[in-house]
């Protein structure tokens, strides 16, 4: 194995000629885990931590700009205020220790279902920016990833950043797990309500191979919403929760059925959306 | 070119770790910097248990920041500042947190404490008022099976009152 340290894109495209079958390193909070039991054996890393073009976020016109640097922690203290959501659902990754090292783009990398960012930016519509020496080549989420721990990236790709919409309303996540603290999710489900475009938008994890949105659920409860509330009555609340829990394709494993999975999405669906309305 | 061209097949680097140049030659490169710290530069402060980010046994210092050592790719580590538990006060000598869990009766088994400690200075570090429910926010990550860490934010109490007296 062989482990190259770029300091910048550039350098980090020149380790993926020379090392054609490098895996990409960021917090290593899942890669070093399944190296550690021997699951992954890959003859190169490229470790992207020191990359500078990958730290940090920015604002740009109508959208923010999230570095795949960006650590959950930093999105926990600097985000809270621009992406609720978003800062919620880093705060419930792992332990500070682990927010401290992993990273927005390695949860994307990851892809794995339970991965806590993925339903908020499904919520978000986000972009993701891949870039390459060849250039760079913009995927919306659900074009990225592709299945269980499977995405669209091509071998020299590496992903930059993530290009989310400033909106103005309520923004949610929630998540159902074991107990409050170091929890994978059972279920979670990032909710965010556009008050200009007249728009709820539903991104639901951990139930379904890929990170779903709820798009008849959305549809639905936006034309029961009185906008100049945002207000909405509780029948069709509890109908948006119910259809949420329909568009989930959940499977029954170690961590919970498929029965209790569909159920927590309706919950949580209901709520976040209970908690969005006046 | 890289002006870093990486750790090469040759598998040997070099950590800075507690301020020291430390050679690590003959490693597999993919062992984890708690693995290499503990088996290969005699190191064993940090704690190997979960070996999966869960339980802070390992915690330690990356480059100023809090992380589980058994999720760092030790050959990822290079050039880094690393500081593990033997790190924070210079050989024979306690910390004030250490002294404050001897005096307090927070080890029981003892098996987290180094961690334990490695989080609790690092909170202090940064939120020197932190108070206790920052303190469970901070050592959520750190397990202990023995104490119900009543002693825990005893000691870490004792501390904070420690340190308010020096700075009057």
């Amino acid at each position: 194995m062989k482990v190259a340290h770029p300091r910048t894109l550039d350098e980090a495209f020149d380790a993926l000629e020379r090392l054609p079958d490098a895996q990409l390193l960021a917090g290593g909070t899942d890669f070093v885990v399944e190296v550690n039991f021997g699951h992954r054996r890959p003859p190169a890393v490229v470790g992207l931590r020191r990359v500078g073009e990958l730290r940090g976020w920015r604002r740009e016109d109508g959208e923010l700009v999230l570095g795949a640097g960006l650590t959950f922690t930093e999105i926990e203290n600097e985000l809270a205020g621009e992406l609720p959501a978003l800062a919620a659902a880093a705060r419930t990754v792992g332990s500070p220790q682990m927010r401290n090292a992993g990273t927005l783009g390695g949860n994307l990398g990851t892809a794995s279902p339970a991965g806590d960012s993925l339903p908020v930016l499904a919520a978000l519509d986000a972009k993701v920016v891949l870039v390459s020496r060849a250039g760079e080549r913009t995927l919306g989420l659900g074009e990225l990833v592709t299945g269980v721990k499977r995405t669209a990236l091509r071998q020299g790709e590496i992903i930059r950043e993530v290009r989310v919409p400033r909106l103005r309303g309520p923004q949610q996540f929630l998540k159902v797990g074991t107990r409050n603290a170091m929890v994978i999710s059972i279920a979670c489900a990032g909710l965010v309500v556009d008050l200009d475009g007249r728009t709820v938008r539903c991104g639901l994890g951990s139930v379904a191979p890929t990170p779903v949105r709820a798009a008849e659920a959305e549809a639905f409860i936006a034309g029961a919403i009185d906008w100049d509330g945002p207000r909405a009555p509780a029948d069709a609340v509890a109908r948006f929760g119910e259809l949420a829990a329909a568009a989930a394709r959940p499977i029954t494993d170690h961590r919970g059925t498929a029965e209790y999975r569909r159920r927590a999405v309706q919950v949580i669906c209901t709520r976040a959306l209970t908690r969005s309305l006046a | 070119m890289s002006g870093d061209a990486g750790v090469d097949a040759q598998e040997r680097y070099r950590l800075k770790v507690n301020g020291r140049e430390r050679e690590v030659d003959g490693a597999w490169i993919g062992e984890s910097l708690l693995y290499v710290l503990r088996e290969r530069l005699g190191l064993p402060g940090s704690k190997n248990a979960c070996e999966q980010g869960e339980c802070g046994s390992c915690s330690l210092m990356l480059d100023g920041v809090l992380v589980a050592s058994c999720c760092v790719l030790a050959a990822d580590a290079v050039g880094s500042e690393i500081r593990t538990v033997e790190g924070l006060s210079p050989e024979g000598e306690l910390t004030d947190v250490q002294r404050a869990f001897v005096t307090q009766g927070a080890v029981q088994c003892g098996f987290c404490i180094p961690g334990m400690i490695v989080a609790m200075h690092d909170l202090l570090d940064r939120r020197p008022d932190a108070d206790e429910l920052a303190l469970r926010e901070a050592i959520s990550g750190n397990l202990c099976r023995c104490t119900g860490y009543g002693r825990i934010f005893a000691a870490f109490h004792a501390v904070k009152e420690e340190r308010a007296r020096a700075s009057t």
